[in-house]
Protein backbone atom coordinates (compact mmCIF):
# COMPACT_ATOMS: atom_id res chain seq x y z
CA UNK A 1 0.00 0.00 0.00
CA UNK A 2 2.70 2.37 0.94
CA UNK A 3 4.97 1.88 -2.44
CA UNK A 4 1.55 2.44 -4.14
CA UNK A 5 0.25 5.40 -2.01
CA UNK A 6 3.83 7.46 -3.36
CA UNK A 7 3.41 5.86 -6.78
CA UNK A 8 -0.49 7.00 -7.53
CA UNK A 9 -1.31 10.16 -7.31
CA UNK A 10 -5.07 9.57 -7.09
CA UNK A 11 -4.46 7.14 -3.97
CA UNK A 12 -2.64 10.18 -2.25
CA UNK A 13 -6.19 12.61 -3.11
CA UNK A 14 -8.20 10.04 -1.81
CA UNK A 15 -6.30 9.52 1.35
CA UNK A 16 -6.13 13.32 1.99
CA UNK A 17 -9.96 13.74 1.15
CA UNK A 18 -10.48 10.68 3.68
CA UNK A 19 -8.62 12.76 6.52
CA UNK A 20 -10.45 15.93 5.87
CA UNK A 21 -13.93 14.35 5.95
CA UNK A 22 -13.51 12.08 9.10
CA UNK A 23 -12.52 15.25 10.39
CA UNK A 24 -15.22 17.25 9.39
CA UNK A 25 -18.17 14.45 8.77
CA UNK A 26 -17.98 13.98 12.60
CA UNK A 27 -17.84 17.81 13.51
CA UNK A 28 -20.43 18.79 11.94
CA UNK A 29 -22.36 15.71 12.92
CA UNK A 30 -22.37 16.09 16.55
CA UNK A 31 -24.54 19.25 16.06
CA UNK A 32 -26.99 17.71 14.00
CA UNK A 33 -27.19 14.33 16.52
CA UNK A 34 -27.92 16.56 19.04
CA UNK A 35 -30.53 18.54 17.15
CA UNK A 36 -32.20 15.64 16.23
CA UNK A 37 -31.62 16.07 12.40
CA UNK A 38 -30.11 13.14 11.61
CA UNK A 39 -32.49 12.14 8.73
CA UNK A 40 -31.71 15.90 7.35
CA UNK A 41 -28.38 14.83 5.71
CA UNK A 42 -29.57 11.75 4.04
CA UNK A 43 -32.43 13.91 2.61
CA UNK A 44 -29.57 16.22 1.58
CA UNK A 45 -27.09 13.34 0.11
CA UNK A 46 -30.00 12.38 -1.93
CA UNK A 47 -30.13 15.78 -3.44
CA UNK A 48 -26.86 15.96 -3.81
CA UNK A 49 -27.18 12.36 -5.90
CA UNK A 50 -29.64 14.34 -8.56
CA UNK A 51 -26.96 17.36 -9.09
CA UNK A 52 -24.74 14.48 -9.97
CA UNK A 53 -26.95 12.92 -12.29
CA UNK A 54 -27.70 16.45 -13.60
CA UNK A 55 -23.78 16.78 -13.97
CA UNK A 56 -23.41 13.66 -15.63
CA UNK A 57 -26.49 14.19 -18.30
CA UNK A 58 -24.55 17.22 -18.77
CA UNK A 59 -21.62 16.06 -19.80
CA UNK A 60 -22.62 13.19 -21.71
CA UNK A 61 -25.33 15.12 -23.66
CA UNK A 62 -23.24 18.26 -24.33
CA UNK A 63 -19.90 17.12 -23.46
CA UNK A 64 -19.86 20.57 -20.68
CA UNK A 65 -16.51 19.81 -18.79
CA UNK A 66 -18.58 21.38 -15.48
CA UNK A 67 -18.00 18.05 -13.31
CA UNK A 68 -20.91 16.48 -11.67
CA UNK A 69 -18.65 17.34 -8.06
CA UNK A 70 -20.14 20.72 -8.75
CA UNK A 71 -23.56 20.04 -9.78
CA UNK A 72 -23.82 17.50 -7.13
CA UNK A 73 -22.62 20.85 -4.11
CA UNK A 74 -24.98 23.44 -6.08
CA UNK A 75 -28.00 21.28 -5.78
CA UNK A 76 -26.89 20.10 -2.36
CA UNK A 77 -26.76 23.79 -1.35
CA UNK A 78 -29.91 24.54 -2.77
CA UNK A 79 -31.88 21.72 -1.07
CA UNK A 80 -30.41 22.95 2.07
CA UNK A 81 -32.22 26.49 1.30
CA UNK A 82 -35.72 24.20 1.02
CA UNK A 83 -35.20 22.32 3.76
CA UNK A 84 -34.81 25.16 6.32
CA UNK A 85 -37.68 26.88 4.49
CA UNK A 86 -39.93 23.78 4.92
CA UNK A 87 -39.25 23.18 8.26
CA UNK A 88 -40.49 27.19 8.88
CA UNK A 89 -43.87 26.41 7.21
CA UNK A 90 -44.33 22.86 8.96
CA UNK A 91 -43.30 23.99 12.55
CA UNK A 92 -44.90 21.15 14.40
CA UNK A 93 -43.86 18.85 11.92
CA UNK A 94 -40.36 19.69 10.70
CA UNK A 95 -39.36 15.96 10.17
CA UNK A 96 -41.71 16.58 7.35
CA UNK A 97 -39.12 18.25 5.28
CA UNK A 98 -36.94 14.89 4.92
CA UNK A 99 -39.07 13.04 3.16
CA UNK A 100 -40.36 15.90 0.80
CA UNK A 101 -36.68 16.93 -0.06
CA UNK A 102 -35.40 12.82 0.10
CA UNK A 103 -38.61 11.65 -2.97
CA UNK A 104 -37.71 15.11 -4.20
CA UNK A 105 -34.00 13.93 -4.70
CA UNK A 106 -34.55 10.59 -5.74
CA UNK A 107 -37.67 12.01 -8.08
CA UNK A 108 -34.68 13.65 -10.15
CA UNK A 109 -32.30 11.73 -9.89
CA UNK A 110 -34.46 8.69 -11.78
CA UNK A 111 -35.47 11.37 -14.64
CA UNK A 112 -32.01 12.72 -15.42
CA UNK A 113 -30.81 9.27 -15.47
CA UNK A 114 -33.27 8.16 -17.81
CA UNK A 115 -32.80 11.20 -19.78
CA UNK A 116 -29.10 9.96 -19.89
CA UNK A 117 -30.52 6.58 -20.54
CA UNK A 118 -28.32 5.44 -17.85
CA UNK A 119 -24.92 5.80 -16.66
CA UNK A 120 -22.04 3.58 -16.24
CA UNK A 121 -19.78 2.71 -13.51
CA UNK A 122 -19.56 6.35 -12.99
CA UNK A 123 -22.70 6.32 -11.09
CA UNK A 124 -21.92 2.86 -8.98
CA UNK A 125 -18.77 4.73 -7.44
CA UNK A 126 -21.10 8.28 -6.21
CA UNK A 127 -23.57 5.78 -4.90
CA UNK A 128 -20.98 3.58 -2.68
CA UNK A 129 -17.82 6.07 -3.14
CA UNK A 130 -14.51 4.50 -4.55
CA UNK A 131 -10.97 5.21 -3.78
CA UNK A 132 -10.09 6.47 -7.25
CA UNK A 133 -12.47 9.34 -8.10
CA UNK A 134 -10.89 12.15 -6.34
CA UNK A 135 -8.93 14.45 -8.80
CA UNK A 136 -6.22 16.87 -8.17
CA UNK A 137 -8.51 19.67 -8.19
CA UNK A 138 -11.22 17.89 -5.93
CA UNK A 139 -9.28 17.62 -3.05
CA UNK A 140 -8.34 21.71 -3.69
CA UNK A 141 -12.19 22.19 -3.16
CA UNK A 142 -12.26 19.72 -0.60
CA UNK A 143 -9.48 21.47 1.32
CA UNK A 144 -11.37 25.06 0.93
CA UNK A 145 -14.58 23.49 2.36
CA UNK A 146 -12.96 22.29 5.02
CA UNK A 147 -11.42 25.31 5.73
CA UNK A 148 -14.70 27.25 5.31
CA UNK A 149 -16.57 24.77 7.83
CA UNK A 150 -13.70 24.47 10.54
CA UNK A 151 -13.69 28.55 10.29
CA UNK A 152 -17.42 28.68 10.47
CA UNK A 153 -17.89 26.11 13.42
CA UNK A 154 -14.65 28.08 15.53
CA UNK A 155 -16.67 31.25 15.01
CA UNK A 156 -19.67 30.73 15.50
CA UNK A 157 -18.69 27.56 18.05
CA UNK A 158 -20.80 28.68 21.30
CA UNK A 159 -23.95 30.21 19.37
CA UNK A 160 -24.49 27.06 17.47
CA UNK A 161 -24.33 25.00 20.79
CA UNK A 162 -26.48 27.07 22.72
CA UNK A 163 -28.99 27.23 19.63
CA UNK A 164 -28.49 23.18 19.79
CA UNK A 165 -29.27 22.99 23.47
CA UNK A 166 -31.93 25.22 23.80
CA UNK A 167 -33.22 27.53 21.03
CA UNK A 168 -36.25 29.47 23.13
CA UNK A 169 -33.09 30.49 25.49
CA UNK A 170 -30.80 31.15 22.62
CA UNK A 171 -33.87 33.26 20.84
CA UNK A 172 -34.38 34.90 24.23
CA UNK A 173 -30.73 36.18 24.77
CA UNK A 174 -30.68 37.79 21.36
CA UNK A 175 -28.91 34.94 19.37
CA UNK A 176 -29.85 35.13 15.89
CA UNK A 177 -31.48 31.66 15.32
CA UNK A 178 -32.15 31.80 11.43
CA UNK A 179 -29.06 33.13 10.53
CA UNK A 180 -27.17 30.89 12.42
CA UNK A 181 -29.66 27.66 11.23
CA UNK A 182 -28.58 29.04 7.70
CA UNK A 183 -25.29 28.99 8.07
CA UNK A 184 -25.22 25.47 9.33
CA UNK A 185 -27.58 23.82 7.32
CA UNK A 186 -25.71 25.35 4.34
CA UNK A 187 -22.53 23.79 5.98
CA UNK A 188 -24.35 20.74 6.33
CA UNK A 189 -24.41 20.91 2.34
CA UNK A 190 -21.01 21.58 1.80
CA UNK A 191 -20.00 18.77 4.30
CA UNK A 192 -22.05 16.28 2.17
CA UNK A 193 -20.86 17.44 -1.18
CA UNK A 194 -17.32 16.82 -0.15
CA UNK A 195 -17.94 13.05 1.35
CA UNK A 196 -19.97 11.58 -1.10
CA UNK A 197 -16.87 11.12 -3.75
CA UNK A 198 -15.31 8.71 -0.86
CA UNK A 199 -18.25 7.21 0.86
CA UNK A 200 -21.40 7.73 -1.44
CA UNK A 201 -24.62 9.20 -1.41
CA UNK A 202 -26.06 5.96 0.63
CA UNK A 203 -23.59 6.09 3.39
CA UNK A 204 -22.52 9.98 3.49
CA UNK A 205 -24.88 10.38 6.36
CA UNK A 206 -23.40 7.37 8.40
CA UNK A 207 -20.01 9.36 8.44
CA UNK A 208 -21.83 12.36 9.88
CA UNK A 209 -23.48 10.12 12.28
CA UNK A 210 -22.42 6.91 13.36
CA UNK A 211 -19.15 8.09 15.61
CA UNK A 212 -21.31 10.75 16.70
CA UNK A 213 -23.70 7.51 18.14
CA UNK A 214 -20.31 6.23 19.16
CA UNK A 215 -19.30 9.13 21.02
CA UNK A 216 -22.19 10.13 22.64
CA UNK A 217 -22.29 6.67 24.92
CA UNK A 218 -19.11 7.60 26.74
CA UNK A 219 -18.13 11.25 26.54
CA UNK A 220 -18.55 13.43 29.31
CA UNK A 221 -19.99 17.01 27.71
CA UNK A 222 -20.46 18.32 24.33
CA UNK A 223 -16.29 19.48 23.56
CA UNK A 224 -15.41 15.94 24.74
CA UNK A 225 -18.64 13.94 22.72
CA UNK A 226 -16.88 16.35 19.21
CA UNK A 227 -13.38 15.16 19.96
CA UNK A 228 -14.37 11.30 20.19
CA UNK A 229 -16.53 11.87 17.29
CA UNK A 230 -13.64 12.84 15.46
CA UNK A 231 -11.32 10.21 16.72
CA UNK A 232 -14.09 7.86 15.62
CA UNK A 233 -14.40 9.32 12.33
CA UNK A 234 -10.90 9.07 11.51
CA UNK A 235 -9.98 5.89 12.48
CA UNK A 236 -13.60 4.45 10.81
CA UNK A 237 -12.05 6.87 7.80
CA UNK A 238 -8.13 5.28 7.57
CA UNK A 239 -9.31 1.73 8.00
CA UNK A 240 -12.56 1.94 5.56
CA UNK A 241 -9.94 2.92 3.02
CA UNK A 242 -6.89 0.87 3.58
CA UNK A 243 -9.44 -2.40 3.45
CA UNK A 244 -11.57 -1.17 0.92
CA UNK A 245 -8.19 -1.01 -1.34
CA UNK A 246 -6.58 -3.82 -0.74
CA UNK A 247 -10.18 -5.95 -0.98
CA UNK A 248 -11.27 -3.74 -4.08
CA UNK A 249 -14.90 -3.12 -2.15
CA UNK A 250 -16.20 0.37 -2.31
CA UNK A 251 -15.12 2.34 0.65
CA UNK A 252 -18.40 3.44 1.63
CA UNK A 253 -19.02 -0.55 2.81
CA UNK A 254 -15.72 -0.65 4.61
CA UNK A 255 -15.81 2.29 6.35
CA UNK A 256 -19.59 2.27 7.38
CA UNK A 257 -19.04 -1.15 8.83
CA UNK A 258 -15.88 -0.12 10.80
CA UNK A 259 -18.00 2.62 12.17
CA UNK A 260 -20.52 0.11 13.56
CA UNK A 261 -18.07 -2.40 14.85
CA UNK A 262 -16.75 0.96 16.93
CA UNK A 263 -20.53 1.69 17.82
CA UNK A 264 -21.09 -1.35 19.06
CA UNK A 265 -17.55 -1.70 21.37
CA UNK A 266 -18.55 1.96 22.80
CA UNK A 267 -22.11 0.59 23.50
CA UNK A 268 -20.51 -2.33 25.49
CA UNK A 269 -17.63 -1.14 27.15
CA UNK A 270 -20.28 1.56 28.04
CA UNK A 271 -22.51 -1.29 29.20
CA UNK A 272 -19.43 -3.13 31.28
CA UNK A 273 -18.19 0.00 32.97
CA UNK A 274 -21.75 0.79 33.99
CA UNK A 275 -22.04 -2.77 35.71
CA UNK A 276 -18.84 -2.30 37.60
CA UNK A 277 -19.57 1.16 38.70
CA UNK A 278 -22.73 0.21 39.81
CA UNK A 279 -21.75 -2.79 42.15
CA UNK A 280 -18.98 -0.57 43.58
CA UNK A 281 -21.76 2.16 44.18
CA UNK A 282 -23.61 -1.06 46.45
CA UNK A 283 -20.90 -1.81 48.17
CA UNK B 1 -40.43 56.43 43.97
CA UNK B 2 -38.59 52.83 43.28
CA UNK B 3 -38.26 52.06 39.97
CA UNK B 4 -40.22 49.84 37.84
CA UNK B 5 -38.73 47.15 36.40
CA UNK B 6 -41.32 45.78 34.24
CA UNK B 7 -44.57 47.88 33.49
CA UNK B 8 -47.63 47.07 31.60
CA UNK B 9 -50.71 48.88 30.56
CA UNK B 10 -53.64 48.57 28.85
CA UNK B 11 -52.46 45.36 27.22
CA UNK B 12 -54.42 42.58 25.21
CA UNK B 13 -52.84 39.76 23.51
CA UNK B 14 -55.12 37.28 21.19
CA UNK B 15 -53.29 33.89 20.07
CA UNK B 16 -55.12 33.04 16.22
CA UNK B 17 -58.52 32.29 17.77
CA UNK B 18 -58.05 32.68 21.50
CA UNK B 19 -57.95 35.95 23.26
CA UNK B 20 -55.50 35.06 26.03
CA UNK B 21 -54.88 38.40 28.10
CA UNK B 22 -57.22 41.45 28.29
CA UNK B 23 -56.68 44.58 29.83
CA UNK B 24 -53.35 43.87 31.83
CA UNK B 25 -52.37 47.14 33.76
CA UNK B 26 -48.67 45.39 35.77
CA UNK B 27 -45.93 46.85 37.28
CA UNK B 28 -42.86 45.30 38.75
CA UNK B 29 -40.87 47.30 41.42
CA UNK B 30 -37.35 47.19 41.45
CA UNK B 31 -36.12 44.77 44.32
CA UNK B 32 -39.75 42.78 44.31
CA UNK B 33 -40.33 39.35 44.56
CA UNK B 34 -43.70 38.75 42.89
CA UNK B 35 -45.58 35.50 42.71
CA UNK B 36 -47.85 35.31 39.75
CA UNK B 37 -50.79 32.62 40.13
CA UNK B 38 -53.55 31.68 38.63
CA UNK B 39 -55.53 28.97 36.90
CA UNK B 40 -53.85 26.87 34.02
CA UNK B 41 -54.55 28.44 30.65
CA UNK B 42 -55.01 31.65 32.65
CA UNK B 43 -52.48 33.61 30.75
CA UNK B 44 -48.78 33.19 32.62
CA UNK B 45 -46.75 32.15 30.39
CA UNK B 46 -48.12 34.14 27.49
CA UNK B 47 -47.57 37.40 29.65
CA UNK B 48 -43.92 36.53 30.29
CA UNK B 49 -43.14 35.68 27.00
CA UNK B 50 -44.58 39.44 26.56
CA UNK B 51 -42.24 40.97 28.60
CA UNK B 52 -39.25 38.66 27.05
CA UNK B 53 -40.16 39.85 23.86
CA UNK B 54 -40.66 35.86 22.87
CA UNK B 55 -44.30 37.00 21.68
CA UNK B 56 -44.71 40.54 19.64
CA UNK B 57 -48.10 42.15 18.11
CA UNK B 58 -49.53 43.28 21.27
CA UNK B 59 -51.83 45.86 21.80
CA UNK B 60 -50.76 48.44 25.29
CA UNK B 61 -47.39 49.06 25.97
CA UNK B 62 -44.94 47.08 28.00
CA UNK B 63 -41.85 49.25 29.44
CA UNK B 64 -38.41 47.11 30.44
CA UNK B 65 -36.29 49.38 32.97
CA UNK B 66 -38.62 52.00 31.80
CA UNK B 67 -37.56 51.81 27.75
CA UNK B 68 -40.22 50.48 25.26
CA UNK B 69 -39.91 47.50 24.54
CA UNK B 70 -39.39 47.65 20.73
CA UNK B 71 -36.51 50.07 22.05
CA UNK B 72 -35.29 47.89 24.78
CA UNK B 73 -31.50 46.50 24.04
CA UNK B 74 -30.38 45.26 27.51
CA UNK B 75 -31.33 41.80 27.27
CA UNK B 76 -28.72 40.40 29.42
CA UNK B 77 -30.58 42.36 32.16
CA UNK B 78 -33.42 39.60 32.35
CA UNK B 79 -32.57 36.08 33.25
CA UNK B 80 -35.34 33.56 32.44
CA UNK B 81 -36.18 29.92 33.66
CA UNK B 82 -38.58 28.64 31.16
CA UNK B 83 -41.28 26.27 31.79
CA UNK B 84 -39.88 23.92 29.63
CA UNK B 85 -36.31 24.07 31.05
CA UNK B 86 -37.03 20.70 32.56
CA UNK B 87 -38.07 19.22 29.17
CA UNK B 88 -34.88 19.35 27.92
CA UNK B 89 -33.48 16.33 26.13
CA UNK B 90 -31.83 14.82 28.52
CA UNK B 91 -29.80 12.84 26.67
CA UNK B 92 -27.84 15.96 25.74
CA UNK B 93 -24.21 15.77 26.06
CA UNK B 94 -23.12 18.88 27.88
CA UNK B 95 -21.95 19.31 31.25
CA UNK B 96 -22.98 21.35 33.77
CA UNK B 97 -20.03 24.23 33.56
CA UNK B 98 -20.91 24.13 29.38
CA UNK B 99 -24.77 24.67 29.98
CA UNK B 100 -24.17 27.68 32.31
CA UNK B 101 -21.81 29.15 30.21
CA UNK B 102 -24.80 29.55 27.49
CA UNK B 103 -25.96 32.05 30.01
CA UNK B 104 -22.82 34.11 29.02
CA UNK B 105 -23.16 33.35 24.94
CA UNK B 106 -25.07 35.89 24.21
CA UNK B 107 -23.32 38.52 26.77
CA UNK B 108 -20.04 37.82 25.06
CA UNK B 109 -20.79 38.35 21.88
CA UNK B 110 -20.06 36.82 18.66
CA UNK B 111 -16.69 36.04 17.13
CA UNK B 112 -15.41 36.26 20.90
CA UNK B 113 -14.30 33.37 23.22
CA UNK B 114 -14.79 32.65 26.69
CA UNK B 115 -12.27 34.61 29.31
CA UNK B 116 -10.72 33.51 32.43
CA UNK B 117 -13.36 36.05 33.80
CA UNK B 118 -15.97 34.55 32.22
CA UNK B 119 -15.27 30.71 33.90
CA UNK B 120 -14.34 32.40 37.04
CA UNK B 121 -18.54 33.41 36.76
CA UNK B 122 -19.00 30.32 35.65
CA UNK B 123 -17.75 28.71 38.63
CA UNK B 124 -19.21 31.00 40.80
CA UNK B 125 -22.84 31.06 39.28
CA UNK B 126 -22.69 27.08 39.71
CA UNK B 127 -21.62 27.72 43.34
CA UNK B 128 -24.77 30.26 44.19
CA UNK B 129 -26.70 27.31 43.60
CA UNK B 130 -24.85 24.74 45.46
CA UNK B 131 -23.75 22.29 42.60
CA UNK B 132 -20.19 23.48 42.49
CA UNK B 133 -19.50 19.27 43.12
CA UNK B 134 -21.33 18.46 40.07
CA UNK B 135 -19.63 21.01 37.59
CA UNK B 136 -18.13 18.08 35.61
CA UNK B 137 -20.70 15.80 35.02
CA UNK B 138 -23.07 15.36 32.52
CA UNK B 139 -26.36 17.58 33.17
CA UNK B 140 -28.54 14.36 31.87
CA UNK B 141 -27.07 12.81 35.20
CA UNK B 142 -28.64 14.98 37.52
CA UNK B 143 -32.05 14.99 39.17
CA UNK B 144 -34.81 17.04 38.24
CA UNK B 145 -34.35 19.56 41.42
CA UNK B 146 -30.55 19.76 40.69
CA UNK B 147 -31.45 20.68 36.93
CA UNK B 148 -33.78 23.06 37.42
CA UNK B 149 -30.55 24.82 40.23
CA UNK B 150 -28.53 24.65 37.14
CA UNK B 151 -31.09 26.27 35.11
CA UNK B 152 -30.94 28.98 37.57
CA UNK B 153 -27.47 28.76 37.34
CA UNK B 154 -27.51 30.02 33.68
CA UNK B 155 -29.60 32.72 34.22
CA UNK B 156 -27.53 33.87 37.56
CA UNK B 157 -24.39 34.18 35.52
CA UNK B 158 -24.55 37.45 33.15
CA UNK B 159 -25.70 39.15 36.65
CA UNK B 160 -29.69 39.97 35.58
CA UNK B 161 -31.33 42.43 37.41
CA UNK B 162 -34.62 40.67 36.82
CA UNK B 163 -35.28 36.79 37.21
CA UNK B 164 -38.29 35.56 35.64
CA UNK B 165 -39.09 31.66 36.21
CA UNK B 166 -42.01 29.64 35.04
CA UNK B 167 -42.84 26.94 36.93
CA UNK B 168 -39.61 26.17 37.99
CA UNK B 169 -40.72 23.86 40.89
CA UNK B 170 -42.71 21.00 38.57
CA UNK B 171 -41.24 17.92 39.22
CA UNK B 172 -39.10 18.63 42.17
CA UNK B 173 -39.76 16.88 45.24
CA UNK B 174 -41.00 18.75 48.62
CA UNK B 175 -37.93 19.14 50.98
CA UNK B 176 -35.91 20.43 47.66
CA UNK B 177 -38.87 23.17 46.92
CA UNK B 178 -38.00 24.34 50.36
CA UNK B 179 -34.26 25.05 49.37
CA UNK B 180 -35.29 26.13 46.15
CA UNK B 181 -37.04 28.52 47.89
CA UNK B 182 -34.27 29.67 50.14
CA UNK B 183 -32.22 30.02 47.32
CA UNK B 184 -34.41 32.70 45.61
CA UNK B 185 -34.88 34.40 49.13
CA UNK B 186 -31.04 34.94 49.36
CA UNK B 187 -31.10 36.20 45.58
CA UNK B 188 -34.11 39.01 46.11
CA UNK B 189 -32.39 39.87 49.75
CA UNK B 190 -28.55 39.92 49.60
CA UNK B 191 -28.50 40.06 45.61
CA UNK B 192 -31.22 42.78 44.97
CA UNK B 193 -32.21 40.68 42.56
CA UNK B 194 -35.58 41.68 40.93
CA UNK B 195 -37.99 38.43 40.96
CA UNK B 196 -41.17 37.50 38.81
CA UNK B 197 -42.11 33.82 39.55
CA UNK B 198 -44.67 31.65 38.18
CA UNK B 199 -46.00 29.32 40.61
CA UNK B 200 -48.61 26.81 41.68
CA UNK B 201 -47.08 25.92 45.02
CA UNK B 202 -49.24 29.32 46.41
CA UNK B 203 -48.69 27.81 50.05
CA UNK B 204 -45.01 28.07 50.34
CA UNK B 205 -44.53 31.27 47.63
CA UNK B 206 -46.62 33.52 50.26
CA UNK B 207 -43.81 33.23 52.90
CA UNK B 208 -41.06 34.54 50.68
CA UNK B 209 -42.99 37.01 48.01
CA UNK B 210 -43.37 40.37 48.58
CA UNK B 211 -46.09 40.71 46.10
CA UNK B 212 -48.77 38.59 44.80
CA UNK B 213 -50.71 38.81 41.19
CA UNK B 214 -53.52 36.41 40.16
CA UNK B 215 -54.15 36.33 36.72
CA UNK B 216 -57.08 34.55 34.86
CA UNK B 217 -57.36 35.94 31.14
CA UNK B 218 -57.43 39.41 33.79
CA UNK B 219 -55.57 40.35 36.50
CA UNK B 220 -57.91 39.14 39.58
CA UNK B 221 -55.59 40.02 42.44
CA UNK B 222 -52.73 42.51 43.01
CA UNK B 223 -51.51 42.70 46.45
CA UNK B 224 -49.32 41.13 49.61
CA UNK B 225 -49.68 37.97 50.50
CA UNK B 226 -51.36 38.75 54.07
CA UNK B 227 -54.04 40.13 51.50
CA UNK B 228 -54.16 37.53 49.04
CA UNK B 229 -54.14 34.51 52.17
CA UNK B 230 -56.93 37.00 53.99
CA UNK B 231 -58.81 36.43 50.60
CA UNK B 232 -62.37 33.93 50.74
CA UNK B 233 -62.57 30.65 49.90
CA UNK B 234 -65.18 32.24 47.37
CA UNK B 235 -63.35 34.42 45.91
CA UNK B 236 -60.31 32.57 45.44
CA UNK B 237 -62.84 29.35 43.63
CA UNK B 238 -64.75 32.21 41.98
CA UNK B 239 -61.26 33.27 40.24
CA UNK B 240 -59.46 30.06 39.30
CA UNK B 241 -62.93 28.52 37.78
CA UNK B 242 -63.27 25.74 40.74
CA UNK B 243 -62.68 24.46 44.68
CA UNK B 244 -59.39 25.53 45.76
CA UNK B 245 -58.47 24.33 48.57
CA UNK B 246 -56.04 21.59 47.05
CA UNK B 247 -54.22 24.75 46.12
CA UNK B 248 -53.98 26.75 49.33
CA UNK B 249 -51.68 26.40 52.61
CA UNK B 250 -50.69 22.75 52.13
CA UNK B 251 -47.54 22.84 53.56
N1 LIG C 1 -49.11 28.99 20.84
C1 LIG C 1 -50.42 29.10 21.16
N2 LIG C 1 -51.35 29.15 20.20
C2 LIG C 1 -52.66 29.27 20.50
N3 LIG C 1 -53.13 29.38 21.77
C3 LIG C 1 -52.25 29.33 22.77
C4 LIG C 1 -50.83 29.19 22.52
N4 LIG C 1 -50.19 29.18 23.72
C5 LIG C 1 -51.16 29.31 24.65
N5 LIG C 1 -52.38 29.40 24.11
C6 LIG C 1 -53.66 29.56 24.82
O1 LIG C 1 -53.60 30.76 25.56
C7 LIG C 1 -54.13 30.57 26.87
C8 LIG C 1 -53.10 30.95 27.91
O2 LIG C 1 -52.04 30.00 27.89
P1 LIG C 1 -50.77 30.11 28.83
O3 LIG C 1 -50.26 31.50 28.81
O4 LIG C 1 -49.82 29.06 28.44
O5 LIG C 1 -51.40 29.78 30.26
P2 LIG C 1 -50.69 29.39 31.64
O6 LIG C 1 -49.21 29.54 31.48
O7 LIG C 1 -51.28 30.32 32.64
O8 LIG C 1 -51.07 27.97 31.92
C9 LIG C 1 -54.55 29.11 26.94
O9 LIG C 1 -55.96 29.05 26.74
C10 LIG C 1 -53.85 28.45 25.82
O10 LIG C 1 -54.63 27.41 25.29
MG1 LIG D 1 -47.65 28.15 31.64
Amino acid sequence: MLESFFEYEFLQNTFYTGLLIGLIAPLLGTFIVVRRLSLIADALSHVTLAGIAFGLLIEKKFAIGITPFYTGMAFSVIGSVFVEQLRRVYKAYQELAIPIILSGGVGLSVIFISLANGFNTDLYNYLFGSVSAVSRSDLWMIIAISIIVLTTLFLFYKELFMLSFDEEHAVVSGIHAKRIHFIFIVLTALVIAASIRIVGVLLVSALMTLPVAAAIRIAKGFKQTILFSIIFGETSVIIGLISGYYFEIPPGGTIVVTSIIILLLSISIKKIWFILSRKKAIQ
Amino acid sequence: MTQKIVSMKQVNYAYENKHALKNINFEVPKGSFMGLVGPNGGGKTTLIKLILGILKSHQGSIDLFGTPIDKFKDWNKIGFVSQKANSFNRGFPATVNEVVSMGLTAKVGYFKLFTKEHKQKIAHAVEQVGMSEYLHENIGDLSGGQQQRIFIARSLVSDPELLILDEPTVGVDTENVQKFYDLLHSLNEKKNITLLLITHDTGTMTHHATDIVCLNKTLHFHGNPLEFSNLSEKDLSQFYGHPLNVVTHNH
